[in-house]
């Protein structure tokens, strides 16, 4: 045997090899013979008629090879971009689902929506006529807002969608919750916006698509995250193209955090035009073209109410969302602040009444998706906010009011009132262990030294929940995903026995391709650096879902623990036969199959050599060849959760909030590599403290221009803006995935906001303050000082 | 971006020269807002012209009463400056605070100047120390300089060749960074000379000011606590997604006080 790195070590990552010496392949990198240019030409309005294009002007101008509109793409007959999930309201009636063209037809319904498709043979020469395109705009009031575009009179964006809403969505006993909210000895309320955010990921979006006459092939180059998912819409459900004629490829892709898990118009309108003017032609999207396409995330106007009995035992709690949509259904639009979210308000305690009613707003904005976390870190928020609402008005203890009703370890499984069934956890431990690692018994020590300097210091908790693992596809059936959730893997083990694994998760940051190896040199005893992960290619990979929602490690990760199994289920079959013995006594370990009880082996490497080689083989019961092949579908959401604390200084003379220190204990289930683990922790808290303190993508209301629409407005979280955190994890095994695994991918995304934000309400609670919106700016909090009940100290 | 002439003179007359006979042609000095502005499309220029290889214009030095920095001097080499950090550290710190690192290396003072950009730092540096802006054609003083949103004294053709700072007995910057772009949301410059304090102010309204009041009490009473009490009117003052008037004219208060304290310190 070789060298095995196995689960539990923290080997370097095998791709930073290419990634850190400048030779990544990412689909901008790329050239094919005869390649021209494209560039979109986007709707400077938030909401207008389309009258008309003249396209005169820019077939005129130099290098033009096309310009293709709505009207080329309504006479080729294509169809809507599909979204993956239907719901259905209160009464079974489906959500309204308007089509959603490729290129946009009689109406543009949000600042960047696409009306034409400019082909050249630079991209200079492109941009040159785009401008020279006449769109002839018959400007209507845009509505940016989920209040405003419910209220009557708003502006409606789909004639047969009253009041703009989507679906009426609900979830959980609505009596049952109504009758404890009458018992209650305390209820307390809260209203809170969960605010807009644009994902970010370094690399822009980018496409490439060629069309080869020989073979009646489309090749679709795309930065996605699951290039099986967009072969299947797009090739099925929009442009009529066979499975077995169209190529997906995702390269290496600079980050998705959600962003690039969705089919885009883009894709569709270049692998079509790719045909029509038979040239291959490439699309990069500039940073600030990004923020007007790529999906957003969030967009919620919530109010709670949280009922509770004398002691702080939760009896209830209900939930009012209006969730932003956007101007059109994106993949999975509809299903993120429903599915996604009402599920997850159980959070780690044990109500036993939960309603939640969700109505989902279509509005002049970016079409609304999942970002990292994706409906349930807007859950944790409120429920982690509220739970802190409750202990000030109740004058409890913060730590005392969430002990009291947390699931106890001994209590799990545990069934929530809202669908979902936790196999396993514990959250007092995680809270235990937190408290320590956060020194909390001597913060107010800390805190006397910050009112020293004049700073208010503050504390903050959140105890929280998440599924991830997506999904079940029974259990998603149920709740309306058109598609299944599963993941698979192939093991092919070569003559020599190094191995190539084929697995339908896409890598873009995470470490799959060492995580994955890891896996493989553990169950196999092959060296680490014997194993290279495939990915990303329709040609290569049998089939997959992709990567999004925590899912890799735990769905693909089990597809890929089932292929090893059956690799050496098959190996044990050649082995007896080689060793003439019974296949019941060969043993496998460490790389080698003996019989039980005796000194004779074989190698794995023989082993694979005889299945290549068969001369002394059992033909006539087994196929020669190493090569296994397995799908996994879960049996359950896994529930990774944890604590994490926040500790934060305001200054009250700016607003400034700084976040001074940062603690998270997660229970994430098995952790293969626990150096990368802690890299996905330290990357989700600081995208959540983003969201908490930075980020806002803010519209005009009328207007709906996008008024944060680069990195000068949009402030993302930076290195200087951290402190160092203190990750650790306490784990509780899955008790369903096959390594035990639950992920944790998305857990310090959702469990950091509520911690950020409970930390700065707790340093400015003695002026009266009960809530902050996010992000926590400086301006905001000056401003809730001003209002303050009493005036700001410190000089 | 879309294509222009490229010309990169030897001497300053060439490029002045260069900058009246062609029509629509803009310099290019570090390039921080105009590069970005090309790229977006958003300016055409016939041609650039590039001042990179004139010669004298990098560099610090040190004239007793004052200190001359050449237009094409980068703010990290004026951050790094002994010179500077000695006879008026408050600039090298306010050069320190410009952008990243990367933009400290590339952007120039002639070129932060020339562009009087409303929330740039350099203004509030060269306002606030009164200092000279030597062109190609004469030298002009500061209170002159600056006549509102990116527009200065300079005449078409003129270039800036250095920037004459008188040393101050004290001086200090103080900035409240907008969160995203960390250009200056406010910041404030004082200085005390002989004769008295000067305050100047940039990132609050539509060009760097100064504030008479803040200045007759600083020349009073050189501390902090001079300035706490005074207000500024919001009139004039900037809105946006980032913070309302009356925010900034509070932050104006508040960095005021915090400059007079690192001049102090």
């Amino acid at each position: 045997m070789g060298n095995v790195i196995g689960i539990g070590a923290s080997p370097k990552r095998k791709e930073d090899q290419r990634f850190l010496t400048g030779r990544g392949n990412y689909v901008s990198d790329i050239k094919r013979p005869g390649m021209a240019a494209g560039v979109f030409v986007r709707s400077p309005h938030g909401h207008a008629k389309l009258r008309g294009i003249d396209k005169s002007a820019a077939l005129a101008a130099p290098g033009v090879i096309a310009v293709l509109t709505g009207d080329d793409v309504a006479d080729d007959g294509l169809g809507s971009l599909p979204c993956g999930w239907g719901i259905t309201d209160a009464k079974g009636v489906p959500m309204k689902e308007p089509p959603f063209p490729m290129l946009a037809q009689d109406k543009v319904r949000f600042v960047g929506d696409m009306v034409a498709f400019v082909i050249a043979e630079t991209s200079d020469q492109a941009n040159a006529a785009a401008e020279l395109l006449t769109v002839d705009y018959e400007v209507l009031p845009s509505v940016v807002g989920v209040l405003e575009a419910v209220r009557p009179g708003a502006p409606q964006l789909f004639d047969d969608v009253p009041n703009n809403i989507c679906c009426d969505w609900e979830l959980g006993d609505k009596a049952a919750v109504e009758t404890a909210f009458r018992k209650a000895a305390h209820v307390a309320k809260l209203s809170l916006v969960n605010n807009r955010l644009i994902g970010n990921p370094m690399e822009p979006r980018a496409a490439i698509a060629e069309y080869e006459p020989g073979t009646d092939r489309f090749t679709l180059w795309t930065t996605s995250q699951f290039p099986h998912v967009v072969r299947f819409l797009m090739g099925a459900l929009v442009l009529n193209i066979p499975q077995h004629k169209l190529r997906v490829v995702a390269p290496d892709v600079g980050g998705g955090f959600g962003v690039k898990q969705f089919h885009y118009g883009e894709e569709a309108v270049i692998t079509w035009a790719a045909k029509r003017v038979m040239r291959p032609i490439k699309w990069v999207a500039s940073r600030s073209e990004g923020y007007v396409s790529d999906r957003h995330g969030r967009d919620h106007v919530t109010e709670a109410e949280l009922a509770l009995d004398e002691t702080g035992k939760f009896l209830a709690f209900r939930v009012k969302t209006l969730a932003n949509m956007g101007g059109y259904l994106s993949t999975f639009g509809p299903n993120i602040p429903t599915n996604l979210y009402g599920p997850l308000l159980g959070g780690v305690y044990t109500t036993p009444a939960i309603y939640c009613n969700v109505k989902v707003v279509f509005t002049n904005t970016v079409p609304v998706d999942a970002y990292r976390g994706a409906g349930r870190p807007e859950a944790t928020f409120v429920l982690e906010r509220i739970v802190d609402v409750a202990a000030s008005e109740m004058g409890l203890d913060r730590v005392e009011i969430r002990r009291r009703n947390m699931i106890p370890k001994e209590g799990y499984p545990y069934q929530t009132p809202v669908l979902v069934q936790y196999d396993s956890g514990d959250p007092v431990g995680c809270l235990d262990g937190a408290l320590v690692a956060a020194d909390v018994k001597n913060f107010g020590i800390r805190k006397s030294e910050s009112a020293r300097k004049g700073k208010f210091r503050g504390l903050g908790y959140s105890t929280y929940v998440e599924a991830c693992g997506l999904a079940p596809s029974r259990f998603a059936g149920r709740l309306g995903a058109r598609g299944g959730l599963y993941e698979s893997a192939t093991v092919r083990v070569h003559p020599t026995g190094q191995v190539t694994v084929m697995i339908g998760t896409h890598n873009h940051g995470q470490g799959h391709e060492t995580t994955f190896a890891q896996i493989v040199s553990e169950k196999l005893g092959v060296s680490f650096e014997n194993v290279d992960i495939v990915f990303g290619d329709t040609d290569r990979v049998q089939f997959g879902m992709g990567t999004y929602g925590s899912r890799s490690l735990v769905v693909g990760g089990a597809a890929l623990s089932k292929a090893t199994d059956k690799v050496v289920a098959k190996g044990k079959k050649i082995a007896a036969h080689l060793l003439e013995a019974a296949e019941v006594d060969i043993q496998f370990e460490a790389g080698k199959f003996s019989v039980a009880g005796t000194d004779r082996t074989k190698t794995f490497e023989e082993i694979a050599g005889a299945a290549y080689v068969p001369h002394n083989y059992p033909l006539e019961v087994l196929e020669p060849g190493l090569e296994e092949q397995a799908y996994y579908d879960p049996v359950n959401f896994t529930y990774p959760g944890g604590c994490h604390i926040a500790e934060v200084e305001v200054d009250p003379e700016t607003g400034t909030v700084t976040l001074v220190n940062y603690t998270a204990v997660d229970d994430v289930g098995t952790v293969i590599n626990p150096m990368i683990v802690e890299g996905q922790l330290h990357g989700g808290i600081v995208q959540g403290v983003g969201q908490a303190l930075f980020e806002n993508a803010v519209y005009d209301e009328g207007s709906g221009q996008l008024l944060s629409g680069s990195l000068m407005d949009y402030c993302m979280p930076r290195a200087d803006h951290m402190p160092m955190m203190k990750v650790a994890t306490h784990s509780t095994l899955c008790t369903h995935t096959p390594m035990g695994v639950k992920g944790c991918g998305e857990v310090g995304t959702i469990g950091s906001p509520a911690a950020v934000i409970n930390a700065v309400v707790d340093a400015l609670s003695h002026l009266g303050v009960t809530h902050v919106d996010m992000p926590a700016t400086p301006n905001r909090i000056w401003r809730l000082l001003q209002n303050a009940s009493l005036p700001v100290a410190a000089e | 971006m879309k294509p222009f002439a490229y010309h990169q003179p030897n001497q300053v007359p060439d490029a002045a020269k260069l900058l009246t006979s062609i029509e629509d042609s803009k310099l290019v000095a570090g390039g921080m807002t105009l590069i970005p502005t090309l790229k977006q499309r958003l300016a055409s220029p016939v041609a650039l012209v590039d001042l990179s290889k004139l010669p004298n214009l990098k560099g610090i030095t040190d004239d007793g009463a004052t200190i001359s920095i050449g237009a094409m001097t980068p703010h990290a080499v004026v951050a790094a400056s002994k010179l500077v950090q000695a006879k008026i550290p408050g600039l090298a710190a306010l050069a320190s605070m410009i952008g990243d690192p990367a933009v400290r290396s590339r952007g120039t003072i002639g070129g932060s100047v020339a562009n009087n950009d409303p929330a740039a730092d350099y203004p509030a540096g060269v306002l606030g120390l009164g200092a000279t802006i030597v062109t190609s054609a004469r030298e002009i003083a500061a209170d002159k300089f600056f006549l509102g949103l990116f527009e200065t004294a300079l005449e078409p053709g003129e270039i800036i060749t250095a920037i004459r700072f008188p040393v101050p007995l004290k001086a200090g910057y103080a900035k409240f960074k907008a969160p995203a772009s960390r250009y200056a949301l406010v910041g404030v410059f004082a200085a005390k000379f002989a004769d008295g304090v000067r305050v100047a102010v940039t990132g609050a309204g539509s060009g760097v000011f100064r504030v008479p009041p803040m200045e007759a009490a600083l020349s009073q009473h050189f501390d902090p606590s001079a300035v706490a009490a005074i207000k500024i009117d919001t009139d004039g003052l900037t809105s946006d997604i980032h913070a309302e008037a009356d925010y900034r004219a509070h932050l104006v208060t508040v960095m005021a006080k915090r400059a007079v304290d690192a001049a102090l310190s």
